[in-house]
């Protein structure tokens, strides 16, 4: 226990040092490397996964195929194809955004289809009796009911891509993995642990704000409902 | 990579099959074992947080931000207690498994229609009996679902853990590397990702066989 403790403290004083905190290898430049590639992949990603899913979620069809695409992008090892992307491209941001687009558009992609899938169809036609047209009833009927659930897909995704875009360090693509690889390779405890919490404090804000995010955008009816998601 | 080097070299995989084999045996154990483990912390853990509503958000909340933790950093954090064994990559994956098991333990239990509950309630069930032999059955699909995304996930996160020399067939990814060779890291994806979906397609399977009430009728979350 006290050598847990011991840890902590040593951690916290890598955290606050302020050589930690400026220059090149400092947190700021990893912090934003690590948020370029997670925000830029999480804008691809949400781009490909909502307009699928919303497509395919509204007309009905494809489901098949769109279950059996989630099924073998989620099987895709990560790690694995950043190793590939480099051997085959070289070293470039490109490596660290596919594989990372690949992580993020199943849940995205599942959600939004599920999400729009799953409104009464007893809604829908009520949406269609009172006039709308199709577009309608999926911007202001079907997308709005499915908010919840496609939100907490987004989510998913972007925690995924928080903590997984550290792998983009071990062939040599910054971010804040650096910590973790270097500190794995030097034996440096403080270093390897002080890197991955600030990675799951940016999980936390992800989750947070997701939260907050939640509150502002979803119909104040839905809810009870999204509560139980 | 150099020029003219082909994607993958068929030649190589030949010479190697044996040793692929094993570096396959050795890679669903690492991911299948953490999700045995996993399930059996999520069912009473579920359980629990279905009796007691109170429990289910501090536990749902525990386990998302361990698997916000990096897997690299959580392999780290073991190796100091655990060394560089096996069981330094299976608690951290087995960890990971309780952010979607848990939920989808609860969910199924949420899942089981209140008249049935009283049915067997009427029926002289105690609350063990009835968990165990009408609660659980009734809430298999919606289990299946969780297993199925943690087993796939679990099995394609194996390969991280070869960062500290136990990755399964990992071992072929940072070897291709090394080595500027393509083929190895093909051959390793291809070998992973046919292992996660062969495993998903034996769970749709045993799903059927368990709840033989249900066909066709489940959704995946």
């Amino acid at each position: 226990m006290n050598d847990f403790l011991n840890q902590i403290r040593l951690v916290g004083d890598w955290l606050t040092s302020s050589q930690q905190w400026h220059g090149d290898e400092g947190i700021p430049r990893r912090l934003l490397e690590h948020l370029t590639y997670s925000g830029l992949s999480l804008l691809f990603a949400a781009l490909i996964g909502l307009t699928l899913g919303l497509l395919v979620g509204h007309t009905g069809r494809g489901a098949f195929a769109v279950a059996s695409v989630v099924n073998l992008a989620r099987a895709i090892p990560t790690f694995g194809l950043v190793v590939l992307v480099v051997t085959l491209a070289g070293l470039s941001t490109t490596p660290v955004l596919v594989a990372l687009i690949a992580l993020a558009v199943p849940p995205i992609l599942i959600n939004t289809f599920e999400g729009v899938r799953g409104v009464d169809p007893a809604t829908r036609d009520a949406a269609r009796g009172v006039g709308m047209t199709e577009w309608e009833v999926l911007v202001r009927v079907e997308v709005p009911m499915a908010l919840p659930l496609i939100l907490l897909g987004l989510r998913v995704a972007a925690i995924q891509v928080v903590a997984t875009a550290t792998v983009a360090a071990y062939p040599g693509l910054g971010g804040l993995g650096r910590f973790i690889v270097d500190g794995l390779s030097r034996n440096d405890y403080e270093l390897v642990i002080g890197g991955s919490a600030v990675v799951v404090a940016l999980a936390l804000i992800v989750q947070v704000a997701f939260t907050a995010l939640r509150r502002l955008i979803v119909s104040p009816g839905l809810r009870v409902s999204a509560a139980k998601s | 990579m150099s020029d003219g080097e082909p994607l993958v070299r068929w030649g190589w995989i030949a010479d190697h099959a044996g040793e692929l084999a094993d570096y396959t045996g050795v890679h669903l154990r690492l991911g299948l074992l953490p999700v045995l483990f996993g399930l059996i912390v999520s069912v009473p853990l579920g359980i629990l947080c279905h009796r007691w509503r109170w429990l289910y958000a501090p536990v749902l909340t525990v386990a998302n931000i361990l698997y916000s933790i990096p897997s690299l950093a959580l392999f780290m954090i073991f190796v100091r207690y655990t060394g560089l064994t096996e069981r330094t990559v299976m608690i951290p994956l087995t960890l990971y498994t309780l952010s979607v098991l848990v939920p989808n333990v609860v969910d199924g239990l949420a899942s089981v229609p209140e008249p049935v509950r009283l049915a067997a309630t009427a029926m002289g069930f105690g609350t063990a009996r009835r968990v165990v032999q009408v609660e659980l059955p009734i809430a298999v699909p919606v289990v299946i679902a969780g297993v199925r995304v943690a087993a796939v996930s679990s099995i394609s996160l194996v390969a991280v853990g070869q960062l500290i020399g136990q990755g399964g067939l990992g071992y072929y990814i940072t070897r291709g590397l090394q080595l500027d060779f393509p083929t190895p890291i093909v051959t390793a994806i291809a070998l992973i990702m046919l292992l996660a979906l062969a495993t998903d397609a034996l769970l749709v399977l045993a799903q059927r066989l368990l709840t033989p009430w249900s066909r066709n009728k489940v959704r995946v979350a």
